[in-house]
């Protein structure tokens, strides 16, 4: 029993990290009893398993997984969609849409549109299978994407969701964050929308630094200070969405209720879709009623 | 560049090499990681005059699909030299040359890639000669390995690589351009170091078996020394990156990754 490694060291691939009674996780290999690091990242041991956080690598799917991606077939009574990375995912109608729906589906989704979808199978026999059913999974019509590392995606979420929540109830932003390394964000306004892609690329860049969430916090409060717009306290705080104690996956933030219908800035998306907003209504309720404000 | 000439002396009275070297001496080498953008994974070498920049590509969605392997990504490796890299201009159309090289460094670097992460995928490899002075292969590798593992490819470990010849019945490691041409023979090699398999082994030239034998030990030891140069290039590239030296405070918004191994651990929390 022995571990080779100081907390947060970069090893690299072949590196000896732990021998004896350890459990190999993501970044890591067992050869004889002993773990080696399979990546360059950071080392971590929690509990007795021991992984290796990547700093870089493509999006592979996992089931439960949200991701963001963009219709590129239309194919009979499924579309292909493109979710980065080197699977292309489908999406059957039977988990898009209710019946009876149109026989030319691509009145509902077409090519070029953008959807937020769960991933609901994948494994080397087939898929990745996406589902639009579900909380907050719809067509995204308005906003922006951006997109940052996959690998970075943990970090803009944060701990139980820590950091993507601070940045909405600052900016007052409807984010969906997309473990595929694409961020959906509507914002009331073009210097909202600045800061919080600022926000996202500094996180990005600065990942794997400690207190990160305070440092992205004051350059928030920076920032909105500089364009005179700060907002009041405690409706920010009563706003916040606790998340049940659920797995990092399931913590992909949902929408949240931003009234403002300002004009944001449009990439990539097209709009047209009025039914948004009452998805998005409905969304709201539900989760009032699973909202608990916890004290931080 | 002036014609080339043979010297007339591979190793001096003294026992040096050609370029003043031991004959166990690699020539000085270089590596940096990340130095391309546009790629995922990259990284440079300069090993003496030659100089050689690997890139490196998904694993992305595989075209031609027919390719495609079921069970696990396709390592496709491409290395091209550019036509000024040599004296005499390098004809730019692909070579039989460079498409048997191509294979054997796929080879060499096919057995530490966990390429079955990645069923139907393609991981690309390609490889640019820009200045070539013997031994791009084996420095073709050392790049290439340090290229996939910036892309985050995962690997059971980085693949250092070299060539050990004979010169004037001398075995000399590292070989330059002209004990390449002019020496008695070539054995290009590359190791996975953890567990001292050996990936690459050619040959040219005749070797007695105890030659061919303390060749590869000498080979193996020289690789041992890429190795720690190789590691060192990508803890380099990645220390900038790296958490601050402020450690040790207790970091509530710790380094929180939980990609759906949580299920996995089941205990702690």
């Amino acid at each position: 029993m022995a571990v080779y490694f100081q907390k947060r060291e970069i090893v690299v691939p072949g590196q000896l990290l732990a021998e004896g009674r350890y459990r190999p996780s993501i970044g890591t290999y067992d050869e004889g009893g002993k773990i080696f690091a399979s990546l360059v990242g950071l080392a971590e041991l929690r509990g007795n398993t021991i992984k290796v956080v990547p700093l870089e690598g493509v999006y592979i799917p996992h089931e439960g997984d949200f991701v963001i991606g963009t219709i590129t077939v239309v194919a009979g009574n499924n579309w292909k969609v493109d979710i980065g990375g080197p699977y292309i995912a489908s999406l059957h109608v039977n988990n898009a849409l209710r019946r009876p729906y149109d026989e030319d589906i691509s009145r509902y989704f077409d090519i070029g549109e953008v959807i937020a979808a769960e991933v609901i199978a994948f494994d080397r026999s087939g898929g990745p299978f996406l589902t639009i059913k579900g909380r907050g999974l719809r067509k995204l019509t308005d906003g922006m994407i951006l997109e940052v590392s996959p690998s970075k995606i943990p970090r803009i979420i944060g701990r139980r969701g820590s950091m993507i929540n601070m940045i909405k109830d600052r900016l007052r932003i409807q984010t969906f964050v997309g473990q595929n390394g694409r961020i959906w964000i509507k914002a009331p306004g073009s210097s909202i929308m600045r800061i919080a892609v600022k926000a996202f690329k500094m996180i990005e860049s600065e990942a794997h630094t400690s207190k990160l969430t305070d440092r992205v916090a004051a350059m928030i409060d920076e920032e909105l200070a500089a364009i005179g717009e700060i907002l009041p306290e405690d409706e920010a705080e009563a706003e916040t969405p606790e998340d049940e104690t659920e797995a990092a996956s399931e913590e992909v933030a949902p929408i949240d209720e931003v009234t403002t219908t300002e004009d944001v800035e449009k990439e990539e998306t097209p709009t047209g879709d009025e039914t948004t907003s009452s998805v998005e209504d409905e969304i709201r309720e539900k989760e009032n009623d699973t909202e608990e404000v916890k004290e931080e | 560049m002036s014609p080339e000439v043979k010297p007339d002396f591979l190793i001096s009275t003294e026992g040096l090499r050609f370029d003043g070297r031991r004959p166990d001496e690699l020539r000085p080498i270089e590596f940096k990681v990340g130095v391309l953008q546009q790629a995922d994974g990259s990284a440079y070498i300069k090993q003496g005059k030659t100089f050689i920049m690997a890139a490196v590509y998904g694993p992305r969605e595989l075209h031609p699909r027919h390719l495609t392997l079921n069970d696990r990504a396709f390592l496709r490796v491409v290395y091209r030299m550019a036509t000024f890299s040599v004296p005499d201009r390098k004809r730019p159309a692909p070579s039989r040359r460079e498409r048997e090289i191509s294979m054997v460094i796929a080879n060499a670097l096919k057995p530490v890639l966990f390429l079955e992460d990645y069923p139907k995928a393609v991981v690309d490899v390609f490889i640019q000669v820009i200045q070539a002075d013997g031994g791009t292969r084996c420095a073709a590798i050392n790049a290439a390995s340090l290229a996939l593992a910036d892309a985050g490819v995962p690997m059971r470990s980085l693949v250092p690589s070299v060539a050990v010849g004979k010169a004037d019945g001398t075995l000399v490691v590292d070989l330059g351009d002209e004990e390449d041409k002019y020496g008695q023979g070539d054995v290009p090699m590359a190791i996975i170091p953890t567990t001292d398999e050996v990936t690459l082994l050619q040959q040219d030239g005749s070797f007695t078996r105890e030659e061919l034998v303390e060749a590869m030990q000498m080979g193996v030891q020289a690789c041992k020394y890429i190795h720690e140069l190789q590691k060192e290039a990508l803890r380099r590239a990645y220390a900038s990156r790296a958490p601050a030296e402020e450690e040790d405070d207790d970091y509530e918004d710790d380094l929180e990754t939980d990609l759906g191994e949580a299920d996995l651990v089941g205990e702690d929390e």
